[in-house]
């Protein structure tokens, strides 16, 4: 098999502003799905079954129905409505953010679950509102347990960002396709993204990691 | 000060508190003894309304309390409460165990807080623990700083909630010393305890509960050494 090198630096710029707008894509999923998420979970968690009623659903759909579909549905259908007109990047980080959302939704849910009553409890009885225990007590506490979990969504993620190239949003899966088509090649294009991605997963983990160490109170 | 009126609580169809009447004076030290089930923490915590009342009223300081137009936040604010699992948060170093609630409800400025949280820590007598973290503390330890982080909001009264039910037995004496320190201080305070010891030298009254009853109530040593009821005398004769 001959392997040409050439071909990949030739493309050398195109899998450079690909990896950019991957990184721009899953920066922006992660923040919005994790702040979507932090809101649906605690809508989910709401006593009153008919106010916590679309936040079930949200996540239901979300979770329930393939991320490639909701890409195509975001892509055809949502932004050309809100737009005029089709743009696969708003497409690509709306889809990415609303689907990641529902999965870290119940990864916050069982995080807040998972803090010992009694902490609620002593916050409420210094005079802490819910609102102040949830956001002093609790939520520190909650985000340091679902670090690892949410490590996972967010590499979750950025993988799952190659399925945006269906809809001609220009990251690196997209442009392995056009080098691929360009060239006739498999491998060069592939193995290049490939490797990209690994240092890219293995990067975020290493964040995800570091902060977790940053957290620890021992 | 504290003012319950036929207040009763129902967990589904299990009636913790059948009807309670109490009323707790200014600086008084009322202490809740009864066999395990009888009400006692579900009793007090109806006092701040961590547990819902299902009927009755409780009224603080001529606050009533149960009204649901009452802000609930502020009348906690001034009620402090121990619990005995200790309940201090592990996300923050000691110091700021006790300043957060005083900074975040009362907007005290950081340096008056860090100033009262350093004074309350010195009369728990662990100021050199300040920039610990919780888990590295004794059961003992923990609980006289969450007796400082309650004390920091400057509470008109103290509720206990087995403040040492939950310690090994070498731990117990420096949380009631805190707790005998407070009392002589003039703090009102209703405390649940199996301390009978702690009951008898402290306590201005005693509370007997069994079955979601007050059962009797009297001066402490008058109590322990003339129980009227045949319950109380049962139970006395156990834990005595």
């Amino acid at each position: 098999m001959d392997f040409r090198f050439d071909l990949i630096w030739n493309y050398a710029p195109f899998f450079l502003s690909g990896t950019l707008l991957t990184i721009g894509l899953s920066f922006a999923g992660i923040l919005i799905g994790t702040l979507l998420g932090l809101v649906i979970a605690l809508g989910k968690m709401m006593r009153n079954k008919w106010l916590s009623l679309p936040f079930v659903c949200y996540i239901g759909f979300f979770r329930g129905t393939p991320l490639f579909v909701q890409i195509l549905i975001v892509h055809f259908g949502v932004v050309p409505l809100i737009l005029g007109q089709s743009n696969g990047i708003v497409a690509g980080i709306i889809a990415l953010s609303l689907n990641a959302a529902a999965y870290i939704a119940e990864v916050f849910r069982s995080g807040i679950q998972s803090i010992d009553k009694g902490q609620m409890e002593a916050a409420r009885s210094l005079g802490m509102s819910h609102a102040q225990a949830m956001r002093y007590i609790i939520l520190p506490q909650a985000f340091k347990r679902i670090l690892p979990p949410l490590g996972n969504e967010f590499i979750a993620l950025l993988k799952d960002s190659s399925l945006v190239s269906a809809i001609a949003a220009p990251e690196l899966t997209y442009w392995a396709q056009q080098m691929g088509a360009e060239y006739f090649k498999v491998w060069e294009p592939y193995l290049t993204i490939s490797l990209i991605y690994l240092i890219l997963t293995l990067s975020l983990s290493a964040v995800v990691n570091r902060l977790e160490r940053r957290m620890a109170t021992e | 000060m504290i003012k319950v009126e036929n207040l009763k609580k129902t967990f589904g169809d299990n009636e913790v508190l059948k009807d309670i009447n109490v009323e707790v004076k200014k600086q008084e030290v009322v202490v809740v003894i009864g066999p395990s089930g009888a009400g006692k923490s579900t009793f007090l915590r109806c006092i701040n309304l961590l547990d819902s009342i299902t009927s009755g009223h409780i009224f603080i300081e001529s606050v009533d309390i149960t009204d649901t137009k009452t802000d609930i936040n502020k009348i906690r604010a001034e009620v402090g409460m121990v619990f005995q699992q200790f309940n201090l948060f592990p996300h923050m170093k000691v110091l700021d165990n006790i300043m957060l609630a005083p900074m975040k409800v009362k907007k005290v400025e950081k340096e008056k807080a860090q100033k009262k949280a350093l004074e309350l820590l010195k009369k728990v007598g662990l100021e050199e623990k300040a920039d610990a973290y919780p888990d590295s503390l004794s059961g003992g330890q923990k609980q006289r700083i969450a007796i400082a982080r309650a004390l920091a909001m400057e509470p008109k009264m103290m509720l206990f909630d087995e403040p040492t039910s939950a310690l090994d037995p070498e731990m117990v004496g420096e949380v009631l010393d805190v707790m005998k320190q407070l009392a002589k201080d003039g703090m009102t305070m209703v405390v649940v305890t199996h301390e009978m010891g702690f009951a008898r030298e402290v306590g201005d009254r005693v509370l007997f509960m069994d079955g979601g009853y007050i059962v009797e109530e009297n001066e402490p040593h008058e109590l322990f050494s003339h129980p009227r009821e045949e319950r109380t005398k049962a139970f006395l004769s156990k834990v005595l």
